[in-house]
Protein backbone atom coordinates (compact mmCIF):
# COMPACT_ATOMS: atom_id res chain seq x y z
CA UNK A 1 0.00 0.00 0.00
CA UNK A 2 2.76 2.83 1.18
CA UNK A 3 4.68 1.29 -1.67
CA UNK A 4 1.65 2.35 -4.29
CA UNK A 5 1.09 5.88 -2.59
CA UNK A 6 4.66 6.68 -2.66
CA UNK A 7 4.52 5.43 -6.81
CA UNK A 8 1.96 7.47 -7.49
CA UNK A 9 3.44 10.72 -5.81
CA UNK A 10 6.09 10.13 -7.84
CA UNK A 11 4.36 9.55 -11.21
CA UNK A 12 2.58 13.12 -10.00
CA UNK A 13 5.87 15.01 -9.31
CA UNK A 14 7.22 13.94 -12.62
CA UNK A 15 3.97 14.58 -14.50
CA UNK A 16 4.09 18.04 -12.65
CA UNK A 17 7.50 18.74 -13.69
CA UNK A 18 7.40 18.00 -17.07
CA UNK A 19 3.89 19.98 -17.52
CA UNK A 20 6.03 23.13 -16.33
CA UNK A 21 8.80 22.58 -18.79
CA UNK A 22 6.22 22.78 -21.36
CA UNK A 23 4.35 25.86 -19.95
CA UNK A 24 7.53 27.76 -19.40
CA UNK A 25 8.60 27.21 -23.62
CA UNK A 26 5.22 28.35 -24.14
CA UNK A 27 5.81 31.54 -21.83
CA UNK A 28 9.16 32.24 -23.18
CA UNK A 29 7.73 32.54 -26.53
CA UNK A 30 4.78 34.62 -25.66
CA UNK A 31 7.05 36.93 -23.85
CA UNK A 32 9.47 37.20 -27.22
CA UNK A 33 6.73 38.24 -29.13
CA UNK A 34 5.05 40.46 -26.64
CA UNK A 35 8.20 42.63 -26.15
CA UNK A 36 8.48 42.72 -29.93
CA UNK A 37 5.09 43.54 -30.50
CA UNK A 38 5.02 46.49 -27.97
CA UNK A 39 8.25 47.71 -29.18
CA UNK A 40 7.38 47.91 -32.54
CA UNK A 41 4.19 49.01 -32.37
CA UNK A 42 4.59 52.60 -30.94
CA UNK A 43 6.88 52.95 -34.81
CA UNK A 44 3.04 53.26 -36.59
CA UNK A 45 2.60 56.41 -34.33
CA UNK A 46 4.11 57.84 -37.44
CA UNK A 47 4.87 55.45 -40.27
CA UNK A 48 1.57 53.94 -41.90
CA UNK A 49 1.34 50.06 -41.95
CA UNK A 50 0.85 50.00 -45.60
CA UNK A 51 3.57 52.14 -46.10
CA UNK A 52 5.74 50.52 -44.18
CA UNK A 53 4.99 46.87 -45.72
CA UNK A 54 4.68 47.74 -49.40
CA UNK A 55 6.90 51.09 -50.16
CA UNK A 56 10.52 50.28 -51.38
CA UNK A 57 12.51 53.31 -50.34
CA UNK A 58 14.17 52.55 -46.75
CA UNK A 59 16.04 56.03 -45.39
CA UNK A 60 14.98 56.84 -41.75
CA UNK A 61 17.95 59.00 -41.75
CA UNK A 62 16.70 61.44 -44.71
CA UNK A 63 17.13 65.08 -43.74
CA UNK A 64 14.10 66.15 -45.83
CA UNK A 65 11.46 63.23 -45.20
CA UNK A 66 12.41 59.70 -43.41
CA UNK A 67 11.27 57.54 -45.40
CA UNK A 68 10.23 53.38 -43.88
CA UNK A 69 9.38 51.55 -46.77
CA UNK A 70 10.48 47.74 -46.29
CA UNK A 71 9.38 45.68 -49.11
CA UNK A 72 12.85 45.72 -51.05
CA UNK A 73 14.13 44.50 -47.38
CA UNK A 74 11.13 41.84 -47.43
CA UNK A 75 11.57 40.94 -51.40
CA UNK A 76 15.76 40.50 -50.68
CA UNK A 77 15.04 38.31 -47.82
CA UNK A 78 12.55 36.10 -49.66
CA UNK A 79 15.37 35.91 -52.87
CA UNK A 80 18.11 35.19 -50.60
CA UNK A 81 16.55 32.50 -48.62
CA UNK A 82 13.78 30.61 -51.83
CA UNK A 83 17.20 31.16 -53.65
CA UNK A 84 19.57 28.71 -51.07
CA UNK A 85 16.20 26.57 -50.83
CA UNK A 86 16.11 25.98 -54.30
CA UNK A 87 19.41 24.85 -54.24
CA UNK A 88 19.85 23.08 -50.55
CA UNK A 89 16.66 21.27 -51.12
CA UNK A 90 17.38 19.09 -54.43
CA UNK A 91 20.83 18.30 -53.57
CA UNK A 92 19.61 17.48 -49.74
CA UNK A 93 17.20 15.08 -50.65
CA UNK A 94 19.63 13.66 -53.38
CA UNK A 95 22.80 13.24 -50.52
CA UNK A 96 20.46 12.03 -48.29
CA UNK A 97 19.27 9.39 -50.71
CA UNK A 98 22.82 8.25 -51.55
CA UNK A 99 23.41 8.16 -47.88
CA UNK A 100 20.65 6.15 -47.00
CA UNK A 101 19.96 3.78 -50.14
CA UNK A 102 23.56 3.87 -52.19
CA UNK A 103 26.76 4.39 -50.30
CA UNK A 104 28.24 1.29 -48.55
CA UNK A 105 27.44 1.56 -44.81
CA UNK A 106 31.28 2.65 -44.11
CA UNK A 107 31.35 5.53 -46.17
CA UNK A 108 27.95 6.65 -44.58
CA UNK A 109 29.24 5.91 -40.83
CA UNK A 110 32.20 8.37 -41.67
CA UNK A 111 29.71 10.89 -44.22
CA UNK A 112 27.19 11.17 -41.60
CA UNK A 113 28.96 12.66 -38.83
CA UNK A 114 31.13 14.61 -41.29
CA UNK A 115 27.79 16.30 -42.83
CA UNK A 116 27.12 16.97 -39.53
CA UNK A 117 29.80 18.95 -37.74
CA UNK A 118 29.56 21.08 -40.95
CA UNK A 119 26.41 22.42 -38.93
CA UNK A 120 28.55 24.01 -36.71
CA UNK A 121 30.80 25.97 -39.14
CA UNK A 122 30.66 29.46 -37.20
CA UNK A 123 28.37 31.82 -39.81
CA UNK A 124 31.41 34.45 -40.20
CA UNK A 125 33.72 31.86 -41.47
CA UNK A 126 30.81 31.21 -44.26
CA UNK A 127 30.57 34.97 -45.09
CA UNK A 128 34.35 34.94 -45.24
CA UNK A 129 34.33 32.47 -47.75
CA UNK A 130 31.52 34.25 -49.87
CA UNK A 131 33.81 36.91 -49.67
CA UNK A 132 36.82 35.44 -51.20
CA UNK A 133 35.75 32.22 -52.94
CA UNK A 134 31.87 32.55 -54.22
CA UNK A 135 31.80 36.04 -55.00
CA UNK A 136 34.83 36.54 -57.19
CA UNK A 137 33.91 33.14 -58.65
CA UNK A 138 30.31 34.34 -59.37
CA UNK A 139 31.61 38.00 -60.62
CA UNK A 140 33.48 36.08 -63.01
CA UNK A 141 31.43 33.54 -64.72
CA UNK A 142 28.75 36.45 -64.73
CA UNK A 143 30.85 39.01 -65.88
CA UNK A 144 29.38 41.88 -62.50
CA UNK A 145 31.70 43.59 -61.40
CA UNK A 146 31.66 42.08 -58.09
CA UNK A 147 30.37 38.71 -56.65
CA UNK A 148 28.85 40.47 -53.42
CA UNK A 149 25.01 40.21 -54.48
CA UNK A 150 21.77 37.93 -53.58
CA UNK A 151 23.40 34.37 -56.14
CA UNK A 152 26.18 34.66 -53.22
CA UNK A 153 23.90 34.91 -50.09
CA UNK A 154 21.62 32.20 -51.88
CA UNK A 155 24.81 30.08 -52.36
CA UNK A 156 26.29 30.61 -48.78
CA UNK A 157 22.94 30.25 -46.98
CA UNK A 158 22.30 26.98 -49.01
CA UNK A 159 25.44 25.25 -47.90
CA UNK A 160 24.45 26.38 -44.03
CA UNK A 161 21.55 24.94 -44.45
CA UNK A 162 22.52 21.93 -45.90
CA UNK A 163 23.87 19.60 -43.34
CA UNK A 164 20.59 20.13 -41.71
CA UNK A 165 18.54 19.14 -44.48
CA UNK A 166 20.65 15.83 -45.51
CA UNK A 167 20.74 14.59 -41.91
CA UNK A 168 17.17 14.96 -41.15
CA UNK A 169 16.27 13.65 -44.72
CA UNK A 170 18.19 10.95 -44.19
CA UNK A 171 16.99 9.73 -41.03
CA UNK A 172 13.46 10.12 -42.32
CA UNK A 173 14.72 7.72 -45.25
CA UNK A 174 16.25 5.20 -43.14
CA UNK A 175 13.28 5.22 -40.83
CA UNK A 176 11.40 3.92 -43.91
CA UNK A 177 10.55 0.11 -42.74
CA UNK A 178 12.97 -1.95 -45.09
CA UNK A 179 10.37 -4.27 -45.96
CA UNK A 180 8.12 -1.47 -48.22
CA UNK A 181 11.57 -1.51 -50.14
CA UNK A 182 11.49 -5.27 -50.52
CA UNK A 183 7.82 -5.77 -52.00
CA UNK A 184 8.78 -3.11 -54.04
CA UNK A 185 11.75 -4.87 -55.00
CA UNK A 186 10.30 -7.98 -55.15
CA UNK A 187 7.83 -6.17 -57.50
CA UNK A 188 10.27 -5.82 -60.62
CA UNK A 189 10.54 -2.59 -59.78
CA UNK A 190 14.27 -1.17 -60.06
CA UNK A 191 16.18 0.72 -56.96
CA UNK A 192 15.54 4.32 -58.77
CA UNK A 193 11.67 3.42 -59.16
CA UNK A 194 11.88 1.81 -55.49
CA UNK A 195 13.07 5.17 -54.03
CA UNK A 196 11.20 7.87 -56.00
CA UNK A 197 7.92 5.87 -55.44
CA UNK A 198 7.89 4.10 -52.14
CA UNK A 199 10.76 5.40 -49.65
CA UNK A 200 10.89 9.10 -50.86
CA UNK A 201 7.14 9.29 -50.32
CA UNK A 202 6.72 7.20 -47.51
CA UNK A 203 9.82 9.50 -45.88
CA UNK A 204 7.90 12.73 -46.79
CA UNK A 205 6.98 14.30 -43.49
CA UNK A 206 10.65 14.03 -42.17
CA UNK A 207 11.48 15.77 -45.46
CA UNK A 208 9.36 18.43 -45.48
CA UNK A 209 10.21 18.73 -41.57
CA UNK A 210 14.05 18.87 -43.03
CA UNK A 211 13.15 21.67 -45.60
CA UNK A 212 10.90 23.71 -43.13
CA UNK A 213 14.07 23.49 -40.58
CA UNK A 214 16.47 24.36 -43.29
CA UNK A 215 14.39 27.25 -44.26
CA UNK A 216 14.54 28.75 -40.62
CA UNK A 217 18.46 28.36 -41.08
CA UNK A 218 18.11 30.34 -43.62
CA UNK A 219 15.70 33.04 -42.91
CA UNK A 220 17.15 34.47 -39.90
CA UNK A 221 20.77 34.39 -40.57
CA UNK A 222 22.09 37.29 -40.36
CA UNK A 223 26.01 37.40 -40.39
CA UNK A 224 26.53 35.55 -43.57
CA UNK A 225 23.84 37.50 -45.66
CA UNK A 226 25.63 41.09 -44.05
CA UNK A 227 28.92 40.00 -45.26
CA UNK A 228 28.01 38.40 -48.63
CA UNK A 229 25.24 40.53 -50.18
CA UNK A 230 26.34 43.78 -50.73
CA UNK A 231 23.57 45.69 -48.43
CA UNK A 232 22.51 47.30 -51.02
CA UNK A 233 19.27 49.58 -50.40
CA UNK A 234 17.52 49.65 -53.66
CA UNK A 235 15.06 47.36 -54.62
CA UNK A 236 16.27 44.33 -56.33
CA UNK A 237 15.85 42.88 -59.66
CA UNK A 238 17.39 40.13 -60.10
CA UNK A 239 20.08 38.02 -58.35
CA UNK A 240 23.23 39.48 -60.04
CA UNK A 241 21.94 42.64 -57.65
CA UNK A 242 23.29 43.20 -54.30
CA UNK A 243 20.10 43.11 -52.01
CA UNK A 244 20.22 43.86 -47.87
CA UNK A 245 18.09 41.58 -46.23
CA UNK A 246 15.59 42.22 -43.26
CA UNK A 247 18.21 40.28 -40.95
CA UNK A 248 20.83 42.33 -42.18
CA UNK A 249 18.86 45.55 -42.11
CA UNK A 250 18.32 45.34 -38.49
CA UNK A 251 22.14 44.41 -37.59
CA UNK A 252 23.44 46.94 -39.58
CA UNK A 253 21.07 50.27 -37.94
CA UNK A 254 20.97 49.19 -34.51
CA UNK A 255 23.66 49.49 -33.44
CA UNK A 256 23.91 53.08 -34.50
CA UNK A 257 19.91 54.43 -34.10
CA UNK A 258 19.31 56.66 -31.13
CA UNK A 259 16.77 54.60 -28.61
CA UNK A 260 12.99 55.61 -28.62
CA UNK A 261 13.09 57.43 -31.94
CA UNK A 262 10.57 55.97 -34.56
CA UNK A 263 13.59 54.69 -36.45
CA UNK A 264 14.08 52.91 -33.48
CA UNK A 265 11.30 51.26 -33.15
CA UNK A 266 10.84 50.10 -37.04
CA UNK A 267 13.31 48.30 -36.48
CA UNK A 268 11.32 46.09 -34.18
CA UNK A 269 8.68 45.59 -36.56
CA UNK A 270 11.18 44.58 -39.44
CA UNK A 271 11.86 41.91 -36.93
CA UNK A 272 8.34 41.51 -35.97
CA UNK A 273 7.07 41.17 -40.00
CA UNK A 274 10.15 38.48 -39.91
CA UNK A 275 8.49 36.99 -37.06
CA UNK A 276 5.63 36.36 -38.27
CA UNK A 277 6.71 35.41 -41.40
CA UNK A 278 8.82 32.26 -40.05
CA UNK A 279 5.56 31.87 -38.22
CA UNK A 280 3.32 31.62 -41.26
CA UNK A 281 6.13 29.26 -42.90
CA UNK A 282 5.78 27.12 -40.02
CA UNK A 283 2.30 26.93 -40.07
CA UNK A 284 2.05 26.13 -43.50
CA UNK A 285 4.30 23.69 -43.53
CA UNK A 286 2.57 22.23 -40.59
CA UNK A 287 -0.69 22.09 -42.70
CA UNK A 288 0.90 20.24 -45.38
CA UNK A 289 2.52 17.27 -43.12
CA UNK A 290 -1.50 17.06 -41.13
CA UNK A 291 -3.07 16.37 -44.39
CA UNK A 292 -0.67 14.55 -46.02
CA UNK A 293 -0.54 12.04 -42.47
CA UNK A 294 -4.32 12.22 -43.02
CA UNK A 295 -4.37 10.61 -45.75
CA UNK A 296 -2.03 8.16 -44.89
CA UNK A 297 -3.71 6.85 -42.42
CA UNK B 1 16.79 -34.75 -57.16
CA UNK B 2 13.56 -34.61 -59.02
CA UNK B 3 10.43 -36.82 -57.85
CA UNK B 4 8.75 -35.55 -61.38
CA UNK B 5 10.07 -36.60 -64.62
CA UNK B 6 8.82 -33.25 -66.75
CA UNK B 7 11.14 -30.40 -66.79
CA UNK B 8 11.16 -28.71 -63.73
CA UNK B 9 9.93 -24.85 -63.88
CA UNK B 10 12.38 -23.77 -61.57
CA UNK B 11 15.15 -25.71 -60.30
CA UNK B 12 19.08 -25.29 -57.79
CA UNK B 13 21.64 -27.33 -58.00
CA UNK B 14 24.17 -27.45 -55.30
CA UNK B 15 23.62 -24.02 -53.86
CA UNK B 16 25.47 -22.86 -51.84
CA UNK B 17 24.69 -19.83 -49.96
CA UNK B 18 27.33 -17.42 -47.71
CA UNK B 19 26.05 -14.40 -45.36
CA UNK B 20 29.60 -13.56 -45.19
CA UNK B 21 32.22 -16.12 -44.24
CA UNK B 22 28.79 -18.42 -42.66
CA UNK B 23 27.23 -20.43 -44.80
CA UNK B 24 23.82 -20.78 -44.71
CA UNK B 25 22.67 -23.26 -47.42
CA UNK B 26 24.89 -26.42 -48.25
CA UNK B 27 24.34 -28.18 -51.82
CA UNK B 28 20.89 -27.92 -51.76
CA UNK B 29 19.05 -29.57 -55.11
CA UNK B 30 15.32 -28.69 -55.30
CA UNK B 31 12.78 -28.61 -58.10
CA UNK B 32 9.64 -26.97 -58.68
CA UNK B 33 6.51 -27.67 -61.36
CA UNK B 34 4.67 -26.02 -62.72
CA UNK B 35 0.94 -26.25 -61.02
CA UNK B 36 2.33 -27.76 -58.35
CA UNK B 37 3.13 -26.23 -54.55
CA UNK B 38 5.95 -27.56 -53.31
CA UNK B 39 6.94 -26.57 -49.31
CA UNK B 40 10.04 -26.01 -47.41
CA UNK B 41 9.66 -27.17 -43.90
CA UNK B 42 12.14 -27.66 -41.04
CA UNK B 43 13.18 -25.84 -37.74
CA UNK B 44 13.90 -22.17 -37.59
CA UNK B 45 17.21 -21.18 -38.77
CA UNK B 46 17.78 -23.84 -41.03
CA UNK B 47 17.65 -21.72 -44.17
CA UNK B 48 14.10 -21.82 -45.65
CA UNK B 49 13.63 -18.33 -45.92
CA UNK B 50 17.44 -17.91 -47.07
CA UNK B 51 17.09 -20.87 -49.74
CA UNK B 52 13.23 -19.10 -50.98
CA UNK B 53 14.78 -15.45 -51.35
CA UNK B 54 17.58 -17.13 -53.67
CA UNK B 55 15.08 -18.15 -56.02
CA UNK B 56 14.00 -14.30 -56.98
CA UNK B 57 17.80 -12.83 -55.87
CA UNK B 58 16.51 -11.07 -53.29
CA UNK B 59 19.18 -11.57 -51.05
CA UNK B 60 21.38 -9.85 -53.72
CA UNK B 61 20.61 -6.26 -52.15
CA UNK B 62 22.01 -8.19 -48.64
CA UNK B 63 25.78 -6.62 -48.28
CA UNK B 64 28.44 -9.17 -48.10
CA UNK B 65 26.28 -12.16 -49.59
CA UNK B 66 27.34 -14.87 -51.94
CA UNK B 67 26.05 -17.20 -53.89
CA UNK B 68 27.30 -20.59 -55.31
CA UNK B 69 26.21 -23.21 -57.64
CA UNK B 70 22.96 -22.87 -59.95
CA UNK B 71 19.29 -21.62 -60.01
CA UNK B 72 17.65 -22.71 -63.61
CA UNK B 73 14.62 -20.98 -64.38
CA UNK B 74 12.84 -22.38 -67.31
CA UNK B 75 16.21 -24.43 -68.10
CA UNK B 76 18.11 -20.54 -68.13
CA UNK B 77 20.73 -19.70 -65.46
CA UNK B 78 19.06 -16.59 -63.31
CA UNK B 79 22.57 -15.75 -62.47
CA UNK B 80 23.72 -15.28 -65.97
CA UNK B 81 24.66 -11.52 -67.13
CA UNK B 82 21.91 -11.30 -69.70
CA UNK B 83 19.39 -12.01 -67.03
CA UNK B 84 18.08 -8.59 -65.70
CA UNK B 85 17.04 -9.18 -61.84
CA UNK B 86 14.09 -6.20 -62.02
CA UNK B 87 12.71 -8.84 -65.00
CA UNK B 88 13.32 -11.82 -62.75
CA UNK B 89 11.56 -10.79 -60.27
CA UNK B 90 8.90 -9.85 -62.09
CA UNK B 91 8.41 -13.57 -63.37
CA UNK B 92 9.02 -14.82 -59.67
CA UNK B 93 6.96 -13.09 -57.28
CA UNK B 94 7.19 -13.04 -53.80
CA UNK B 95 5.03 -12.55 -50.67
CA UNK B 96 6.50 -11.98 -47.59
CA UNK B 97 6.10 -13.12 -43.69
CA UNK B 98 4.46 -10.21 -42.57
CA UNK B 99 1.84 -8.58 -44.68
CA UNK B 100 4.22 -5.68 -45.91
CA UNK B 101 1.58 -3.62 -47.90
CA UNK B 102 2.42 0.30 -49.22
CA UNK B 103 1.11 3.43 -47.01
CA UNK B 104 -1.07 3.89 -50.35
CA UNK B 105 -4.18 3.30 -51.41
CA UNK B 106 -5.71 -0.42 -51.98
CA UNK B 107 -6.12 1.02 -55.51
CA UNK B 108 -2.57 1.74 -55.72
CA UNK B 109 -0.90 -1.26 -54.05
CA UNK B 110 -2.17 -3.22 -56.66
CA UNK B 111 -1.60 -0.84 -59.60
CA UNK B 112 2.24 -0.17 -58.66
CA UNK B 113 3.44 -3.06 -60.21
CA UNK B 114 2.23 -1.89 -63.05
CA UNK B 115 2.60 1.26 -63.00
CA UNK B 116 6.28 1.47 -62.85
CA UNK B 117 6.22 -0.51 -65.66
CA UNK B 118 4.75 2.66 -67.41
CA UNK B 119 0.99 1.12 -67.45
CA UNK B 120 -0.91 5.12 -67.72
CA UNK B 121 -4.47 3.69 -68.58
CA UNK B 122 -6.78 3.65 -66.11
CA UNK B 123 -9.72 1.34 -67.85
CA UNK B 124 -6.85 -1.48 -67.80
CA UNK B 125 -5.36 -0.57 -64.47
CA UNK B 126 -8.99 -1.10 -63.00
CA UNK B 127 -9.67 -4.03 -65.12
CA UNK B 128 -6.24 -5.39 -63.55
CA UNK B 129 -6.85 -4.87 -60.31
CA UNK B 130 -10.35 -6.00 -59.74
CA UNK B 131 -8.89 -8.94 -61.38
CA UNK B 132 -6.32 -9.50 -59.18
CA UNK B 133 -8.30 -8.34 -56.51
CA UNK B 134 -10.81 -11.49 -57.58
CA UNK B 135 -7.82 -13.80 -57.99
CA UNK B 136 -6.91 -13.09 -54.27
CA UNK B 137 -10.24 -13.56 -53.12
CA UNK B 138 -10.75 -9.98 -51.90
CA UNK B 139 -13.27 -8.60 -53.92
CA UNK B 140 -15.77 -8.51 -52.04
CA UNK B 141 -14.70 -7.22 -48.99
CA UNK B 142 -12.83 -4.41 -50.08
CA UNK B 143 -14.61 -3.28 -53.46
CA UNK B 144 -16.19 -0.39 -52.06
CA UNK B 145 -12.93 0.48 -50.48
CA UNK B 146 -10.68 0.95 -53.28
CA UNK B 147 -9.56 4.06 -52.40
CA UNK B 148 -9.16 3.56 -48.20
CA UNK B 149 -5.33 3.29 -47.12
CA UNK B 150 -4.35 -0.20 -47.19
CA UNK B 151 -3.66 -0.11 -43.23
CA UNK B 152 -6.93 -0.11 -42.55
CA UNK B 153 -7.05 -3.24 -43.77
CA UNK B 154 -7.62 -6.28 -41.25
CA UNK B 155 -4.10 -8.32 -40.98
CA UNK B 156 -5.40 -11.12 -42.98
CA UNK B 157 -6.97 -9.02 -45.87
CA UNK B 158 -4.18 -7.00 -45.88
CA UNK B 159 -1.90 -10.36 -46.74
CA UNK B 160 -4.38 -10.95 -49.39
CA UNK B 161 -3.57 -7.92 -50.51
CA UNK B 162 0.04 -8.83 -50.78
CA UNK B 163 -1.17 -11.81 -53.22
CA UNK B 164 -3.29 -9.50 -55.19
CA UNK B 165 -0.69 -6.96 -55.54
CA UNK B 166 1.65 -9.97 -56.64
CA UNK B 167 -0.53 -11.37 -59.01
CA UNK B 168 -1.10 -7.79 -60.47
CA UNK B 169 2.34 -8.42 -62.44
CA UNK B 170 1.16 -11.75 -63.83
CA UNK B 171 4.30 -13.55 -62.51
CA UNK B 172 5.48 -17.54 -63.67
CA UNK B 173 6.63 -18.16 -60.27
CA UNK B 174 4.97 -17.21 -56.53
CA UNK B 175 7.03 -17.66 -53.47
CA UNK B 176 5.16 -17.68 -50.19
CA UNK B 177 7.97 -17.35 -47.44
CA UNK B 178 5.24 -17.81 -44.15
CA UNK B 179 2.26 -16.30 -45.70
CA UNK B 180 0.18 -17.69 -42.97
CA UNK B 181 2.82 -16.77 -39.70
CA UNK B 182 1.10 -13.20 -38.74
CA UNK B 183 -2.77 -13.63 -39.36
CA UNK B 184 -5.62 -15.89 -37.67
CA UNK B 185 -7.03 -19.17 -38.02
CA UNK B 186 -9.82 -17.58 -40.80
CA UNK B 187 -8.09 -15.66 -42.36
CA UNK B 188 -5.20 -18.91 -42.83
CA UNK B 189 -8.09 -20.98 -44.11
CA UNK B 190 -8.31 -18.15 -46.75
CA UNK B 191 -4.85 -18.04 -47.68
CA UNK B 192 -4.82 -21.55 -48.35
CA UNK B 193 -7.73 -21.85 -50.07
CA UNK B 194 -6.31 -19.38 -52.47
CA UNK B 195 -3.21 -21.06 -52.75
CA UNK B 196 -4.70 -24.50 -53.76
CA UNK B 197 -6.60 -22.34 -56.53
CA UNK B 198 -3.36 -20.47 -57.19
CA UNK B 199 -1.73 -23.67 -58.27
CA UNK B 200 -3.70 -23.89 -61.60
CA UNK B 201 -1.67 -21.11 -63.38
CA UNK B 202 1.31 -20.93 -61.51
CA UNK B 203 3.83 -22.53 -60.06
CA UNK B 204 3.78 -21.97 -56.16
CA UNK B 205 6.91 -22.47 -53.69
CA UNK B 206 5.72 -21.93 -50.30
CA UNK B 207 7.94 -21.57 -46.62
CA UNK B 208 6.02 -22.91 -43.79
CA UNK B 209 6.15 -24.20 -40.01
CA UNK B 210 2.97 -25.87 -39.72
CA UNK B 211 3.16 -29.33 -40.60
CA UNK B 212 -0.61 -29.60 -41.18
CA UNK B 213 -0.33 -27.04 -43.70
CA UNK B 214 2.61 -28.49 -45.73
CA UNK B 215 0.18 -31.72 -45.87
CA UNK B 216 -2.90 -29.66 -46.54
CA UNK B 217 -1.67 -27.45 -49.32
CA UNK B 218 1.26 -28.93 -51.11
CA UNK B 219 2.44 -31.58 -53.60
CA UNK B 220 5.75 -32.03 -52.99
CA UNK B 221 7.84 -31.29 -49.34
CA UNK B 222 11.03 -30.29 -49.01
CA UNK B 223 12.59 -31.05 -45.64
CA UNK B 224 16.23 -28.88 -44.44
CA UNK B 225 17.75 -28.84 -41.91
CA UNK B 226 21.04 -26.17 -40.77
CA UNK B 227 21.30 -25.46 -43.97
CA UNK B 228 21.23 -29.02 -45.81
CA UNK B 229 18.51 -30.77 -47.87
CA UNK B 230 17.60 -33.69 -45.66
CA UNK B 231 14.85 -35.03 -47.77
CA UNK B 232 12.33 -34.25 -50.77
CA UNK B 233 9.49 -35.97 -51.96
CA UNK B 234 5.79 -36.23 -53.00
CA UNK B 235 4.20 -35.03 -49.80
CA UNK B 236 1.98 -37.33 -49.22
CA UNK B 237 5.80 -40.20 -48.94
CA UNK B 238 7.21 -37.37 -46.67
CA UNK B 239 4.33 -37.17 -44.45
CA UNK B 240 3.54 -41.23 -44.45
CA UNK B 241 6.55 -42.89 -45.01
CA UNK B 242 9.55 -40.79 -44.95
CA UNK B 243 13.17 -42.19 -45.71
CA UNK B 244 15.34 -40.22 -43.13
CA UNK B 245 14.86 -40.77 -39.63
CA UNK B 246 15.43 -36.94 -39.24
CA UNK B 247 12.48 -36.26 -41.22
CA UNK B 248 10.61 -38.24 -39.45
CA UNK B 249 11.65 -37.27 -36.09
CA UNK B 250 10.56 -33.71 -37.24
CA UNK B 251 6.96 -34.78 -38.56
CA UNK B 252 6.43 -36.37 -35.61
CA UNK B 253 7.35 -33.31 -33.31
CA UNK B 254 10.41 -35.30 -31.66
CA UNK B 255 12.07 -31.70 -31.59
CA UNK B 256 11.77 -28.53 -33.93
N1 LIG C 1 20.86 -11.09 -43.11
C1 LIG C 1 21.54 -12.10 -42.52
N2 LIG C 1 22.83 -11.94 -42.20
C2 LIG C 1 23.52 -12.94 -41.60
N3 LIG C 1 23.01 -14.15 -41.32
C3 LIG C 1 21.72 -14.38 -41.62
C4 LIG C 1 20.92 -13.35 -42.24
N4 LIG C 1 19.68 -13.86 -42.43
C5 LIG C 1 19.71 -15.11 -41.94
N5 LIG C 1 20.93 -15.43 -41.47
C6 LIG C 1 21.33 -16.72 -40.89
O1 LIG C 1 21.17 -17.73 -41.85
C7 LIG C 1 20.59 -18.88 -41.28
C8 LIG C 1 19.31 -19.24 -41.98
O2 LIG C 1 18.37 -18.22 -41.76
P1 LIG C 1 16.93 -18.22 -42.42
O3 LIG C 1 16.30 -16.93 -42.11
O4 LIG C 1 17.04 -18.60 -43.83
O5 LIG C 1 16.21 -19.39 -41.60
P2 LIG C 1 14.69 -19.86 -41.64
O6 LIG C 1 14.72 -21.31 -41.91
O7 LIG C 1 13.90 -19.02 -42.56
O8 LIG C 1 14.24 -19.61 -40.15
P3 LIG C 1 12.78 -19.20 -39.61
O9 LIG C 1 11.98 -20.45 -39.66
O10 LIG C 1 13.05 -18.78 -38.19
O11 LIG C 1 12.27 -18.11 -40.46
C9 LIG C 1 20.39 -18.58 -39.81
O12 LIG C 1 21.47 -19.14 -39.10
C10 LIG C 1 20.43 -17.09 -39.74
O13 LIG C 1 20.98 -16.67 -38.50
MG1 LIG D 1 12.29 -17.58 -42.30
Amino acid sequence: MRKNKRRNFREAAIRAFFFTCGILAVLVLLGIFATLLSTAIPAFREIRPSEFLLKTNWDPTSPEKAEYGILSMVVSTLMVTGGALLLAVPIGIGVAAYLSDVAHWRVREILKPVVEILAGIPSVVVGFLGIVLFGPAIAKVFHTGHGLNAANGSVLLAIMALPTIISISEDALSAVPAAYGEASLALGASRWQTLVRVKLPAGLSGIIAAGMLGMGRAIGETMTVLMATGNARSFPHGFLDSVRTMTSGIAIELGEVPYYTTHYYALFAIGLVLFVMTFLVNMAADVVLRKYQEKER
Amino acid sequence: MSPETSVAKIETRDLDFYYGPSRALKRVSISCHRNRVTAIIGPSGCGKSTFIRTLNRMNDVIPGTRVEGTILLDGKDIHSPDVDVVDLRRRVGMVFQKPNPFPKSVFDNIAYGLRINGMKNKRKLEAVVERSLRGAALWEEVKDRLEDNAFSLSGGQQQRLCIARALAVEPEVILFDEPCSAIDPIATAKVEDLIENLKKSYTVVIVTHNMQQAARVSDYTAFMMLGELVEFDRTEKIFTNPQNKLTEDYITGRFG
